[in-house]
């Protein structure tokens, strides 16, 4: 009847999980602060995806970011400067079954960080990364961050710094194993919904750097970008992230730039006229670590039993 | 196959007829020295392998370059190995050698300047060098075997390679199986354990190889009764219950699989290392992995993840390795993190001796950490133990929520000693991840007032919901705004140390519980310790011993038991300053670690006797000291 065939199952989920289900402490950052945005973001994520928020893990290091997890009710680790990520990458070593997110900043990441981050590339493991990227030391007010342009005035560079800054996206995308890199902004919130999701969506370690406004240290960084979108170039493909029309309708420079390109995507995410937003480079054929880590489990105590004794075997005189 | 039966035949009527020489001993030391690469280690590892299956009691020890590969006939480039054995058990590698088989004469010039040997000790000697091509070679030959012999050693040339090359090509592959031989045929051992023993170490090679080294195992006993004027019997043990034998790096890495853990995260270093390697090896086969991180600090990171999410993880490190790793043991103490991490202590500060002995790490343990970071601090003093401490540690790092730093040693590591056959207990192995729902009215630090202890919520625990964090934090493991939660949180933690120590008894007194002298010590002394305490005691010397496997909490019972001595010293392979007279004196002398500890927990003056040579501290001198300390000729 109604056109409905008789076996027809209607799946209706046990619990359905809403924002506020997600909703942790309520967030300390400035207002205006560019991390608001992505927790709404990823709160809403959480929702569409009905990720359960027991299975859901946010790893941080040290820095504003890295307050992310706080402020999410899933579980949280709130660790050490730099070291999101191999925490994060042994809670996922074993634990296959847990959605795991890290939040980490410019400074956390590219610099005290630095180590870990190349090799967190290459492990490939199943980890969505969100680099919250605003150019200076937020928490500890205003120091120049390895991604501080030259010439950034800061309390340990007040002449203006005089490096030139770390790109984190040719370097990741310089690092084997790389598996899926974008770029995404905070204030193009659905832009940053797109990315994230699709990040989220990808098997491996997916990187996404968000240009993010710290108002009170750097306030300046992102403003023309903010402000002009024609200092931007919007990637598009099919093979990439799909993006409501009315979006790209905002940005006058679109490039089709091939998702699977590695070389292309170098030079894209090199480029300083314009500063690509979408995805760069996503590739699914990496194997994970993480599958490496899941392929021995749940061994009974009768097992491990008999894997003791076969080595005392071994070794009995 | 017939050259093989031959021989056979003709051991079989050698043996028979030529046992009366042999002399019986209580024990013996034996050392096999070469340049590295030579395979002394392995036929070292076989005759003690062989011995503990003859039920002797037996203590291997490697003895190791610093370079990988250091110069040919190089003093600095002794390579072997020491055997000890004897008719009951034994506990360290001893005092001097007494039969030495070296393959160049320039290695023992190393063991003499560390006092390895004595006058008495017997040297067998390759003397391919006497016939060498370079006559500088011959020279340095010829001076050595008189100055060894000035000595007092007793020196037997013998013609090593030239009897290897009547059953192989090159007689440098396979020259230390037949010095096994040779030892097989100076100690009578069993020749079907021995063949079988072989079998076992070349069980990845082929028929041919193994056919051949049994060959050479064969002629180099043949060697030993036909040409040798001496014999030795050390009468086996009564003991004949089932056993293992294997080093402390490996009965690490056993402990780990018996505790059920599923996750060993490391970074590759010595004298550490070869306890992953024998994980890397055989971990899968019981439901773990090794993990080689990129750092030390990666690799304690990872190991706390996996702990945070519910398995249990071990990491296995040495001193620079545990230096890099403070930081996040500190989170792991303040965000009660389950964790065992094992500290096999090499010689230090920084870098340091690699390969070489030393106890230094015991002040860093307690306290090498900002802020106040308690936390259980054990150490193994046997193999046995290296086993059965993992367990242990494993089981107290997830009943107290918090790491537990288990302390061995490079004597430790790489000494191999028999030891009763574990018998598998289910309680050792760490209970599966439990996922059931959290009472949502429980939060994650709901620390008990009476002993800190608070239960954990694991991911993927409906309604368990917290972020852990490294901050000071209340009960809800919210963030403490507020200072005066930091007390309360502190107070807590360390309130779990004294809840352990309240189950800990107090340590067992080798000897009388009174009289002039009490020795203290800690970790891989305790063989050489008790040995020679015992043997003081026998000459009726009032001293006794006690041996501490737990440094925090101290084991209870001290300050009482200190009391009842006249004096209280302990003996550690650390640094401490010795007194001068001038520069150093009592008010300013820097003591040894379990002293300077002692001291400040038990308000006891207690002295030290220390040194920092690299070599584990010898029964024969700590002998001396007791004397010395109680006027004993």
């Amino acid at each position: 009847m109604f056109g409905l065939s008789e076996d027809c199952i209607l799946e209706v989920p046990e619990e359905y999980y809403t924002l506020k289900d997600y909703e942790g402490n309520v967030p300390r950052w400035c207002p205006g602060c560019g991390d608001n945005t992505v927790l709404t973001v990823i709160q809403r994520l959480c929702r569409d995806r009905q990720l359960p928020p027991e299975k859901t893990v946010f790893v941080s290091g040290i820095g504003c970011s890295s307050r992310f997890p706080h402020y999410m009710k899933t579980y949280g680790f709130h660790g050490l400067h730099g070291r999101a990520f191999p925490v994060a990458e042994g809670i996922k070593f074993r634990r296959p079954d847990l959605h795991v997110f890290v939040a980490t900043g410019d400074g956390d990441c590219c610099s005290i960080g630095a180590g870990h981050w190349v090799h967190a590339v290459r492990y490939n493991m199943d980890l969505t990364v969100m680099l919250l990227d605003n150019e200076i030391y937020g928490l500890t007010k205003k120091q120049t961050s390895p991604t501080s342009r030259i010439g950034t005035k800061s309390n340990t560079h007040p002449k203006g710094s005089i490096l030139p800054a770390i790109n984190p996206l040719t370097t990741t995308l310089g690092i084997s194993n790389v598996s899926f890199v974008a770029q995404t902004a905070d204030w193009n919130p659905p832009h940053m919904y797109a990315t994230l999701m699709a990040a989220h969506e990808h098997k491996g370690f997916s990187f996404v750097r968000i240009l993010q406004r710290c108002p009170h240290f750097n306030a300046d960084a992102f403003e023309t970008l903010a402000h002009d979108a024609d200092a931007s170039l919007l990637l598009r493909h099919q093979k990439g992230i799909q993006m409501d029309a009315a979006l790209e309708k905002r940005y006058p420079n679109i490039l089709e730039h091939d998702p699977s390109d590695l070389n292309k995507a170098r030079e894209v995410a090199g480029r300083e006229d314009k500063i690509p937003l979408g995805l760069l480079y996503q590739n699914t054929s990496n194997a994970c670590y993480n599958d490496y880590g899941a392929h021995n489990m749940g061994f009974t105590i009768e097992q491990k039993k008999e894997a003791l004794n076969r080595q005392l075997d071994r070794y009995a005189v | 196959m017939k050259v093989v039966m031959s021989i056979k035949n003709i051991l079989s009527k050698v043996t028979s007829s030529d046992s009366g020489k042999a002399v019986t001993l209580d024990e013996h030391i034996i050392e096999i020295v070469s340049d590295s690469g030579e395979g002394a280690q392995k036929a070292g590892q076989s005759f003690g392998a062989l011995c503990a299956k003859m039920n002797n009691g037996t203590w291997t020890v490697e003895i190791i370059p610093a370079e990988v590969k250091p110069p040919a006939r190089s003093k600095a480039g002794a390579s072997g190995i020491r055997i000890r054995i004897g008719s009951k058990a034994v506990t360290n590698m001893g005092d001097e050698a007494n039969v030495v088989i070296a393959f160049n004469e320039q290695v023992l010039y190393g063991r003499i300047d560390q006092k390895a040997y004595k006058a008495g000790t017997i040297l067998l000697l390759e003397n391919k060098w006497a016939t060498h091509i370079d006559p500088e070679i011959v020279s340095q030959y010829t001076q050595a075997v008189e100055e060894f012999r000035t000595m007092g050693m007793i020196v037997h040339e013998i013609p090593m390679e030239e009897e290897c090359q009547k059953i192989v090509e090159n007689p440098a592959l396979g020259k230390n199986m037949w010095v096994l031989g040779l030892l097989c045929g100076i100690y009578d051992r069993d020749m079907s354990i021995a063949e079988a023993q072989i079998k076992h170490t070349f069980s990845k090679k082929s028929a041919n190889v193994i056919e051949k080294n049994i060959n050479l195992l064969n002629a180099g006993r043949q060697y030993a009764v036909t040409h040798l004027d001496f014999q030795y019997n050390i009468p086996p043990g009564s003991d004949t219950s089932p056993k293992v034998v294997m080093n402390g790096n490996e009965a690490i890495g056993m402990g780990t699989i018996a505790a059920g853990i599923e996750v060993c995260s490391m970074y590759p270093i010595t004298p550490a290392t070869s306890a992953s390697h024998y994980l890397a090896e055989f971990f899968e086969s019981a439901g773990g992995l090794v993990h080689q991180a990129e750092d030390e600090i990666a690799a304690i990171g990872f190991a706390i993840g996996a702990s945070y999410a519910g398995k249990t993880a071990i990491t296995i490190t040495s001193g620079p390795g545990m230096a890099l790793k403070t930081e996040f043991l500190g989170l792991a103490v303040m965000a009660e993190v389950p964790l065992v991490i094992v500290d096999v202590q090499r010689g230090g500060p920084s870098t340091g001796l690699p390969t070489k002995v030393e106890q230094s790490d015991l002040l860093y343990a307690l306290y090498g950490q900002p802020g106040d970071a308690p936390k259980i601090v054990m150490a193994a003093s046997t193999i046995e133990e290296c086993f059965h401490f993992v367990i242990v540690a494993r089981q107290l790092a997830e009943a107290f929520r918090m790491p537990v730093i288990l302390l061995t040693d490079a004597n430790l590591a790489t000494g191999v000693q028999p030891f009763p056959r574990p018998e598998f207990n289910p309680d050792w192995v760490a209970p599966p991840v439990d996922q059931s729902p959290w009472n949502p009215e429980v939060r994650p630090y709901q620390w008990d007032p009476g002993t800190g202890l608070s239960p954990r919520p694991i991911p993927g625990q409906k309604n368990g919901m917290y972020t852990l964090t490294g901050l000071a934090h209340d009960s809800n493991s919210k963030v403490a705004y507020d200072a005066a939660i930091n007390q309360v949180s502190s107070d807590n933690r360390s309130r779990k140390i004294a809840t352990f120590r309240s189950s800990l008894k107090p340590p067992v007194v080798m000897g009388n519980d009174e009289g002039d002298l009490l020795i203290v010590g800690w970790g891989s002394t305790r063989g050489a310790i008790e040995e020679a305490v015992g043997k003081v005691q026998k000459m009726g010397g009032r001293v006794s011993s006690i041996h501490l496997r737990f440094l925090s909490p101290i084991e209870p019972g001290l300050p009482e038991l200190f009391k009842r001595f006249k004096k209280i010293m302990t003996v550690e392979n650390n640094y401490g300053d010795k007194l001068d007279g001038s520069i150093i004196t009592s008010e300013n002398r820097r003591y040894s670690q379990l002293a300077w500890y002692l001291r400040a927990q038990t308000l006891t003056d207690v002295d030290f006797y220390s040194n920092v040579h690299g070599q584990p501290i010898r029964p024969g001198s700590i002998v001396n000291l007791i004397k010395q300390e109680l006027g004993i000729s």
